[in-house]
């Protein structure tokens, strides 16, 4: 059954929006959508960093998530005016990444795979990554729950409990990282933030909880997926950006649902 | 718990929490000079000050949320702190309804979390959502999930500061029930000088470091509260003050005591 490449794909699908429902959940109560973009972008530079030093994709793009991400949480805990700083750090990675990735020019044709993703192309040992990365993440959220909760609630609250808001915030980042990784193959680095973001914001309409919204949250990401892989074979469009129009489009039903 | 430097320390007698020569600074800026103070159970202590003068900050160093730059901090073993901020704004984009907040960050009961709403005048409000509370039906959610820790001291920073008059003086009187029932010590912050004052037992003034400290009435007296704060207060303060009918002992000693007149019934 694996052997059918679109049975690949939406499995990778289904199990990104694993991780991508609950996480973009805390992006959307912390306001981290900016920070997500950062960390996305950033992977653009780690596929280059791989490719020089002849490491596997995915741990380099995780290195260079990870780094963006800790230090975007430092300077924020550091009270740096965030706004202009995720602006200059979020596109100079972006573009750093692009340049350095031209230096290789068996990648140079390829490049639009790592921009949009490349879900028809994953092959199983990719898949595997992709449950993984997203499991793990799900398990670190799920451990973490009440504590992230409390801390993105008030940070005050979450000290005078005895709970750490610098190392709930840490969490998170991390998390981020491991999602973007993982995420880079399946919509690309420019749409990873709207993967976590509008099934999220979509998910928020229906939900009276922290937990209900998460889910509701991973159930219309897995939709956006199937329907975006859907979409791009029905009218041969990118799959990448496909997922992304399907998640856009429940949003604006689901707020017009809300109105009525 | 956070880590405090002292903390487990033996506290001199019977008090929960003691701040001994406590500074804090930020940067350059000292925001505390030299404070000294403790918190006997059972005890209702209000910190009264202007803006500025360092209250909400105070409060944060005793929870270990603001470090301490110099003296240490004392807290009985195993003190259970209930915590409530001055406010609290919860972000529209979070779902989350009055009984999900109670479980925040430990789960309790339905029967608890019942209980607990019906104490603070709230019973049956579960379903409601946080953001669409009011200011005082906030207040009111905070202190029951405060108490649902089962405190021996309760920290309370600016409780009423959402409230009009009315609701402010249902929320103090609710405040000395909580005591009379649950025997909690209560630590709080305030701004406003009358209804506060009734309901307390112990008033700190504080101005950067304490200016005086005592029971209402001599507090309400003494040179220093006057300087602060003025004479206008002067006839609602004769008509809110209660008699209280326990004993203080006096034991803070500080340099800028005011005379003590003992009258206690």
């Amino acid at each position: 059954m694996l052997d059918d490449f679109l049975v690949r794909a939406g499995l990778a699908a289904v199990g990104l929006s694993l991780a991508t429902g609950p996480l973009g959940s805390f992006v959307i109560w912390r306001r981290m959508a900016y920070f997500g973009d950062a960390t996305a972008h950033a992977a653009v530079l780690g596929v280059a960093l791989a490719l020089a030093t002849d490491l596997p994709i995915g741990l380099g793009t995780l290195t260079v998530a990870l780094a963006m991400a800790v230090t975007v949480a430092g300077l924020s805990a550091r009270g740096w005016a965030m706004d202009t700083t995720l602006g200059v750090l979020a596109h100079s990675a972006l573009a750093f990444g692009l340049v350095a990735v031209s230096f290789f020019p068996a990648v140079r044709t390829d490049l639009s795979s790592y921009l949009f993703g490349d879900i028809l192309a994953v092959s199983r040992s990719e898949l595997g990554l992709v449950w993984l990365g997203s499991l793990a993440v799900l398990g670190l959220l799920v451990w973490r729950w009440q504590k992230l909760l409390t801390a993105t609630l008030s940070e005050d609250l979450a000290h005078a409990a005895g709970i750490d808001p610098n190392r709930e915030r840490l969490v998170l980042v991390i998390a981020l990282a491991l999602v973007v990784a993982v995420a880079l193959k399946i919509v690309g680095a420019l749409l990873i933030a709207a993967m976590l973001i509008i099934p999220a914001a979509a998910a928020r309409s229906f939900a009276r909880t922290p937990e209900s919204m998460a889910v509701t949250a991973i159930i219309l990401g897995a939709v956006s997926g199937l329907g975006g892989l859907g979409l791009s074979l029905w009218q041969d469009t990118p799959t990448g950006p496909s997922i992304i129009v399907v998640a856009a489009a429940l949003f604006a039903v689901t707020s017009v649902v809300r109105r009525i | 718990m956070p880590e405090l430097p002292g903390a487990g320390m033996s506290l001199p007698g019977t008090a929960l929490i003691a701040a001994e020569h406590v500074c804090v600074r930020f940067g350059a800026d000292e925001v505390l000079h030299d404070i000294s103070l403790k918190v006997e159970p059972g005890e209702i202590v209000t910190i009264l000050g202007p803006n500025g003068s360092g209250k909400s900050t105070l409060l944060r160093a005793l929870l270990g949320i603001v470090p301490v730059a110099e003296g240490r901090l004392l807290r009985r073993a195993g003190l259970r702190i209930g915590y409530v901020p001055q406010r609290l704004t919860i972000d529209r984009t979070m779902p989350i309804t009055v009984r999900r907040f109670l479980s925040l960050p430990t789960r309790v009961t339905d029967r608890a979390a019942a209980d607990a709403l019906a104490r603070v005048g709230m019973a049956g409000q579960e379903a409601e959502q946080m953001t669409t509370l009011s200011g005082g039906q906030l207040q009111r959610v905070l202190l029951a999930r405060a108490l649902l820790g089962k405190p021996q001291l309760l920290m309370l920073d600016e409780p009423t500061s959402g409230l009009d008059q009315p609701g402010e003086a249902a929320f103090y009187r609710l405040i000395e029930e909580v005591r009379h029932q649950t025997g909690a010590a209560v630590l709080m912050i305030s701004h406003d000088l009358h209804v506060v004052m009734a309901a307390s037992d112990r008033v700190i003034c504080l101005n950067g470091h304490i200016c005086c400290e005592g029971t209402p009435r001599v507090v309400s007296t003494a040179p220093e509260y006057r300087a602060l704060f003025g004479l206008g207060t002067q006839g609602a303060l004769a008509l809110y003050r209660h008699e209280h009918d326990h004993d203080h002992d006096d034991g803070h000693p500080h340099h800028h005591r005011p005379q003590h007149e003992h009258d206690h019934a």
